[in-house]
């Protein structure tokens, strides 16, 4: 008789030898980086183009991602529509974004296609016009999509925790508004594209099961662009300078059902010792499914149909954020729990079993974070991009595996006091 | 890319379907249950996905479904749609058994905890109102559901017509709905990844081959008469611009037309250089958004148009310029190039879904649901059989006046 009240045997995830597949990389005689990921069954590649041209080099609030989105809307051979016609004939998709310390070209293509779209996205890069028609469309339409969006507590609250971590006039903490998009202008555009994509660093990541002429192809399309070569631009990493004041209460929407809660604070980034172990408490706290969190605010209690904390993505500094929608009428209650957690987590030790759970859960989702060509191909390049060897990835690894509950709790209390936190909700 | 499988059917009677890919370390476990929210009591709307939370609240030898499944290095989530209900587990290959052990639990008997109830009916709640109430234009689909559908459960959505009938759910309607619903006889099993075939087989048949079977769930929905008018409906609200949504009736997933109506949803707003993006956002300026969809459903569907208006322009003006492209769809035979571009677009769009695991593996257990697995492969085929002329007779009959339900959203700042 099988019984059924008992767990199969497993294999305890940490005990799997994870590896970070290689890369290979290139370097084009006008000194762009290309770093290459051959491997994949399926005949889908991706492409990748980073120029370091986010929103900390602009100078008007912005011109980055106009910038960057307009790189489609026309060349001196196409027009917009001929070139989303060209890359949609294919069955391609050319993507655009603009960050805060990079902005990309991202190109999905099937492998049969790939040497068709190289030139044209080698022409998008070296020979964008930005015709003033598409960028006063451009506006127009961001303008209305931004009148949307602030009708939405949980977008308000998302811009202004950041301006209360980083202040409103670092790149971080900056925000679109309506006069902002008013002012945009094509000198402004040119100068921009010219100074750091035409003389910027560029650097190109491709994944899949690359085609044998892979390094022709693109010395090639890129070799030969006027590309300004290897070196980053200087932008001086602009000073952090945190607003005073931790608590708000915003009223963006009288009739609103529930609040938008974002509750943060600074943290270092990837390079600081802390960072990974961080991300292991993280973890227990709010990082998932079987968080903490989760469990007692929404699993508990029913306050919220999703509450998380992460580490922000930032190359400069992070931040630990914790983000939510709650009822209206319980939104302090959840507050307070988030609080109550921290207090536990700094308390009390985590036990054994928690811990194992968490550890075995991390590496085995990293097992599947890391099947696909693609998804290794992100790993690197967010090493690279944040100056990281692979000793990063193994030393992550090793970290999970052997962090004790003592750690954990030494972490907690050196950066989970509820003193050093923003809160903010958003009614 | 033709994705091997095979199929069995255990002794209970329970579909099985076995994907061996010896590329990945990841192994998936997928359960698609045949109830969706086109099941439920009109009364009781909401239900068929309020019971999808229920069943991570705990089974019958289990109490607590989460913590073992992360302790074998495993995921899982689960969607409702007005169709079906679907359950996923990935995990490292080598622990594939526990997800068996979790997922065979649960389709024996749930717990059945108020406590479970009465938690997850909250949790419901703040989605509804994270995603429906809280954010401008959030009643819309409710409102164009109603509109097009007089009979068909597809009157309401997934989430449930309003909130009370979420706040009113009953533990015995827990209990009735699950004996309904969730037996063999109404599931279909997938088992996907790095495993092999036989072991896959012998691990289905341990774990779930002696589950009683259930009865087959006999599907009776009211049919949605032809409509013989269009509809308008026009709405106020506290928002920033006016919006325009049109719906019109089309065939189900499973009728022949399906390849060339999904084909024209493309043509008119999948991406830059489809028809609607290009005429009425670039060339006319009247919209600052616009984009057309459909979901494929089981029953007959829709086809959906919608788009925010460029201030300033009319809703009768925007509404004609609509109009006068699907007229050109019907009345001109499009270039054979610009079909290629939309059949281009979805052998790449199956290229890039079927490269995750847990994509092929839910694919597989929809396609059964459908009549046949084996249509996952040749799925391609059949867009390729679409001519210019099927685009244009079937534009003809989709887009009829008197098959349109049109939204006239005004802001009334």
């Amino acid at each position: 008789m099988l019984n059924r009240k008992s767990a199969p045997e497993i294999t305890d995830a940490v005990k799997f030898q994870l590896s970070l597949p290689p890369h290979q990389k290139l370097s084009l005689r006008n000194g762009v980086e290309v770093f290459l990921v051959d491997m994949g069954t399926v005949d889908t590649l991706m492409m990748n183009v980073v120029f370091y041209a986010g929103n900390c080099y602009e100078v008007q609030n912005l011109v980055a991602p106009a910038t960057n989105f307009m790189l489609k809307n026309g060349t001196t051979k196409k027009s917009a529509y001929e070139i989303n016609d060209y890359f949609e004939y294919y069955g391609a998709y050319l993507n655009r974004s603009a960050g805060h310390e990079t902005a990309e070209l991202t190109l999905h293509c099937m492998k049969k296609n790939f040497a068709e779209l190289l030139p044209v996205v080698s022409e998008l890069i070296a020979d964008s016009v930005f015709p003033e028609e598409e960028l006063e469309i451009y506006k127009k339409n961001m303008q209305q999509r931004l009148q949307v969006n602030l009708r939405k507590n949980d977008f308000i609250a998302g811009r202004l925790i950041d301006t209360y971590l980083f202040g409103a006039d670092h790149p971080y903490g900056r925000y679109s508004s309506i006069e902002d998009y008013a002012a945009l202008n094509i000198t402004a555009i040119k100068d921009f594209y010219n100074q750091y994509y035409l003389g910027g660093r560029c650097v190109i990541f491709i994944a899949g099961p690359l085609p044998a002429d892979i390094q022709q192809l693109v010395d090639t399309h890129f070799g030969s662009l006027p590309l300004g070569g290897s070196a980053k631009p200087d932008k001086g990493n602009p000073p952090i300078i945190a607003v005073k004041e931790k608590k708000y209460r915003v009223t963006n929407d009288p009739d609103s059902v529930q609040g938008a809660i974002r509750i943060a604070r600074n943290f270092p980034n990837r390079h600081h010792p802390d960072f990974q172990k961080m991300q292991v408490l993280n973890n227990i706290f709010g990082g998932f499914f079987g968080s903490r969190l989760m469990a007692n605010i929404r699993e508990d209690k029913g306050y919220t149909y999703g509450i998380h904390s992460y580490l922000t993505n930032l190359i400069q500094e992070s931040a630990l954020m914790i983000s939510t929608e709650a009822g209206k009428d319980v939104t302090e209650a959840t507050i307070k729990e988030v609080y109550l957690e921290m207090k536990r987590l700094c308390d009390d030790p985590v036990d054994d079993e928690e811990l194992k759970t968490t550890k075995n859960f991390m590496i085995g989702t990293l097992l599947g974070d890391l099947d696909g060509p693609f998804q290794v191909a992100g790993r690197w390049k967010s090493l690279i991009l944040n100056e990281l060897t692979e000793d990063y990835f193994y030393n992550g690894i090793e970290t999970i595996k052997s962090i004790q509950p003592k750690t954990l709790q030494e972490l907690a209390n050196k950066y989970l006091n509820a003193t050093d936190f923003y809160e903010l909700a958003v009614f | 890319m033709e994705i091997e499988y095979k199929k069995f059917t255990l002794s209970n009677g329970l579909r099985f379907i076995v994907h061996e890919d010896h590329t990945t370390p990841m192994a998936v476990l997928n359960v698609l249950y045949d109830v969706g929210a086109r099941d439920e009591n009109p009364g009781k709307t909401g239900f068929a996905h309020l019971f999808e939370h229920l069943m991570f609240g705990g089974s019958v030898n289990i109490k607590d479904f989460e913590s073992p499944l992360l302790m074998a290095g495993g995921e899982n989530n689960a969607f409702t749609t007005n169709d079906l209900t679907n359950y996923y587990i990935q995990l490292p290959a080598e622990n594939i058994e526990t997800a068996c052990w979790l997922e065979s639990d649960r389709m024996i008997s749930l717990a059945f905890s108020e406590k479970s109830l009465d938690v997850q009916r909250k949790v419901v709640c703040e989605e509804f109102k994270e995603h429906y109430i809280n954010r401008p234009y959030g009643d819309v689909a409710f409102k164009l559901r109603e509109l097009a559908y007089k009979q068909h459960p597809y009157k309401w959505m997934t989430i449930g017509q309003e909130l009370s009938h979420i706040e009113n759910a009953k533990l015995a309607d827990v209990k009735a709905f699950f004996h309904k619903h969730y037996c063999p006889a109404n599931a279909i099993l997938v088992m996907a990844g790095n495993i092999q075939t036989d072991k896959a087989l012998a691990l289905a048949e341990k774990w779930f081959g002696n589950i009683p079977s259930g009865e087959k769930y006999i599907r009776q929905l009211p049919v949605e008469p032809k409509q013989e008018a269009a509809r308008v409906l026009e709405v106020k609200a506290d928002v920033p611009l006016d919006a325009l949504y049109k719906a019109f009736h089309v065939g189900s997933r499973t009728d022949k037309s399906y390849y060339a109506m999904d084909l024209i949803g493309e043509l008119l707003g999948g991406g830059g250089s489809s028809r609607l993006f290009q005429t009425l956002i670039k060339e006319k300026k009247l919209f600052s958004n616009i984009e057309c969809y459909h979901f494929g459903s089981s029953d007959p569907g829709l086809l959906l148009i919608e788009g925010k208006l460029i201030k300033g322009t009319s809703m009768k003006s925007a509404d004609s310029a609509i109009r006068e492209e699907l007229d050109k769809l019907s009345s001109t035979t499009i270039e054979e190039k610009e079909l290629m571009k939309v059949k281009n677009k979805t052998e790449s769009a199956i290229l890039f879904e079927d490269m995750s695991l847990m994509n092929r593996a839910s694919n597989l257990a929809m396609y059964e649901l459908m009549g046949d697995v084996a249509f996952m492969n040749t799925e391609l085929d059949k867009y390729l059989e679409v001519s210019t002329r099927n685009i244009r007779d079937l534009s003809g009959s989709i887009f009829e006046e008197k098959n349109s339900n049109s939204l006239f959203y005004y802001s009334n700042n």
